[in-house]
């Protein structure tokens, strides 16, 4: 089975290139150069300069011993959060905004639902000097408020999304308009697996960094670079496609997806696509989206801004549909749990997008001695107002 | 044969063809629009079927579109109202939106419902071209409708002759690559694109849409092809009352 992209950007039935003309010059463009450039000697050598000096790459593994006690297994926590500006979204945006200068762009353009991968696009911006222009949904606005302010201070601007649900999936719309008006100098740098092809296949590859440093550092801290078990929680599915691209075709690896349940699967307040979604065409790309039977995209929910979306990356949808991977969801509640849980006993306060994945140890049953690799995202300063309201601290 | 391929044959400047977005302003509306339009001019229709997500389009279109869906148009609505069409509109008719409600109500049943009703033609505009012709053309000729392809300035020839080797109807050329209702300005860049595909001497007709407004810019597109798309313009000077009015004085600015 090839659980990766083939010549004509599909993963099995997904993906491909679902946009209107006025998009097809920039993408083709990127089609036509990504591998090449990528692949070029010099621009692996900055990638991986930027990564580890200035990103701090490599990301801990950290083996957290009381959770580990209380799951009885061996729960490594791969340290996303520990990366510069906190969280995965960084590693995506380095790539991209050295393909999007070797390209000759000038201005960037970015989406963003908990304003991580605005902040990741904000500071590659700053660290070059290129123009930036961030959509946000007016809600996430509101909700991830420190985030706008570090995009600001960062010198991006930040424009607020207005339409449809006023979250993720109109940011992103929003941001595919820009670049419809923008035709000619402008790079989206897409933040998740998701949009017509190459930006899955692209992204994927610059966050397999998180996969292919913990096959590494498995191997040193435990002589065996094969885990049992790999979690990773999915919006859009950058971390979990970075966590899981070095083990696909390794199926002796179990890989487990986590959604956001929101309120409930079936209480209508609920972003966990493969359970609540159809075959379709979402931001590009054929896919699995939550949708109306006519094929009206259901506005989502989840108490995580960075989970808040109808889809999922196509390469998900077909490592979905040939059981490669298992989805789950796990709800608000339980997340935040999760979330105090993980700060009180190893003192790590997660995003609350990652602490969904760390919810779904909750319901595993280990045998004792299993490697687990849950992938921790991003930290969770940005969700404190979530977390105190929640908890009422 | 096809109502569009039957105009282009017998008009060859001038052609005004004028989108609106089902279900907007009211839900009813649809045939009456079309009536009204035929009957002040029109030459062609572009009937929009809303969707949820619209990219391609601008603030004006989005607010159409969210109006029509908040009030319950849907593809199995706008087949029901559309077979009236034929009892009373002649000119050609295209339905105009985006792939996803096409791909729920399933590709065949959407081409033999548009046949059933007298539709002549589908603008997609997030349909690949390598899509359309790998998995949908055999469908959409089995049912005798046009596909219509867009054109921006940042098209290549060569892709160019690609499309007009696909098409069968016409080939909408946008004045520039912009989302809908941006106004159209004939530059000296944009003046020589529309030029350059001129100068191609494509198979197919050419419309040039996206920002016409006024009688001006009308103008301006006819000089370059065989005519011009109003789309956000005339969904803007729509209201609930006074309808078959409205549209009246709309349609006067184009044929007085
Ligand atoms: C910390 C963190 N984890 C996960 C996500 C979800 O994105 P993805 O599914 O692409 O990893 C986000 C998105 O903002 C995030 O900030």
């Amino acid at each position: 089975m090839n659980y990766f992209v083939n010549e004509k950007g599909y993963y099995g039935d997904f993906g491909g290139a679902y946009i209107p003309e006025m998009l097809y010059p920039n993408v083709e463009e990127l089609r036509q150069n990504y591998l090449k450039i990528i692949g070029d000697p010099s621009f692996q050598q900055e990638f991986h300069h930027l990564l580890k000096d200035y990103v701090g790459r490599p990301s801990p593994l950290y083996l957290a011993k009381r959770l580990s006690k209380k799951y009885n297994a061996n729960i490594f926590l791969k340290r996303e959060d520990l990366n510069h500006t906190g969280a995965h979204k960084i590693n995506n945006t380095i790539g991209q905004i050295l393909l999007a200068e070797k390209l000759g762009k000038k201005r960037i353009i970015a989406e963003t639902g908990a304003g991580q991968h605005g902040v990741a696009t904000a500071t590659v911006c700053a660290l070059r000097g290129l123009e930036c222009v961030v959509y946000m949904g007016e809600i996430d606005i509101q909700r991830q408020a420190p985030n706008v302010a570090r995009m600001k201070m960062l010198g991006a601007k930040v424009v607020s999304a207005v339409s449809g649900s006023k979250t993720l999936k109109d940011a992103t719309n929003e941001a595919m308009r820009d670049w419809i008006n923008n035709p000619v100098d402008t790079h989206y740098i897409i933040g998740s697996v998701v949009g017509p092809h190459p930006y899955p296949d692209m992204v994927s590859i610059f966050q397999s960094v998180i996969s292919e440093e913990t096959k590494k550092q498995l191997l040193e801290q435990t002589g065996n670079d094969q885990p049992d078990y790999v979690l990773a929680c999915v919006g859009g599915g950058s971390n979990a496609m970075g966590m899981f691209y070095h083990f696909i075709d390794d199926e002796k690896v179990k890989l487990i997806a986590v959604e956001a349940g929101g309120k409930g699967v079936d209480t209508g307040f609920s972003a966990a696509t493969t359970f609540l979604g159809k075959e379709g065409v979402l931001h590009g790309s054929r896919s699995i989206l939550m949708q109306t039977a006519d094929g009206q995209v259901v506005e989502p929910h989840s108490v995580s801004a960075g989970l808040d979306y109808p889809g999922i990356g196509p390469q998900h949808a077909h490592l979905f549909k040939t059981h490669r991977a298992k989805y789950v969801s796990i709800t608000d509640d339980e997340s935040l749990q999760a979330g105090l849980l993980c700060t009180q006993m190893e003192g790590i306060i997660p995003a609350i997008e990652s602490a969904h994945a760390l919810a779904y140890l909750e319901k595993m049953e280990f045998k004792g001695g299993e490697n687990v690799v849950v992938c921790l995202s991003g930290r969770g300063d940005k969700d404190m107002d979530t977390y105190m309201k929640y908890f009422g601290f | 044969m096809n109502r569009i391929t039957k105009l282009f044959k017998e008009k060859k400047n001038n052609i005004l063809s004028i989108y609106y977005t089902a279900g907007y302003p009211g839900l009813g509306d649809t045939i009456a629009i079309a009536n009204a339009l035929e009957k002040a001019g029109a030459d062609m229709l572009e009937i929009g079927f809303p969707y949820s997500d619209p990219v391609a389009d601008g603030p004006v279109i989005q607010a159409s579109s969210k109006h029509a869906l908040d009030q319950g148009m849907d593809l199995n609505l706008l087949f029901e109202q559309l077979k009236e069409l034929r009892k009373t509109v002649t000119i050609p008719v295209l339905l105009m939106g985006y792939v996803n409600p096409v791909l729920q109500y399933g590709v065949e049943r959407f081409c033999e419902a548009c046949a059933q009703v007298g539709v002549d033609g589908c603008i997609v505009p997030d349909l690949p071209m390598v899509e359309y012709e790998e998995f949908y053309k055999d469908t959409f000729l089995k049912y005798g409708l046009s596909n219509v392809f867009l054109v921006t300035p940042q098209t290549s020839v060569e892709r160019i002759h690609k499309i007009d080797s696909l098409s069968n109807g016409f080939i909408y050329l946008l004045s520039s690559s912009a989302t809908t209702g941006q106004n159209l300005q004939v530059s000296d860049t944009t003046a020589a694109y529309f030029s350059r595909i001129a100068a191609m001497e494509l198979n197919n007709p050419t419309m040039i849409g996206f920002g016409i407004s006024s009688k001006e810019t009308f103008d301006k597109a006819c000089k370059y092809a065989n005519g011009g798309i109003i789309g956000t313009a005339f969904v803007k000077s729509l209201s609930s009352d006074k309808l078959n009015e409205n549209i009246d004085a709309f349609m006067k600015m184009f044929r007085a």
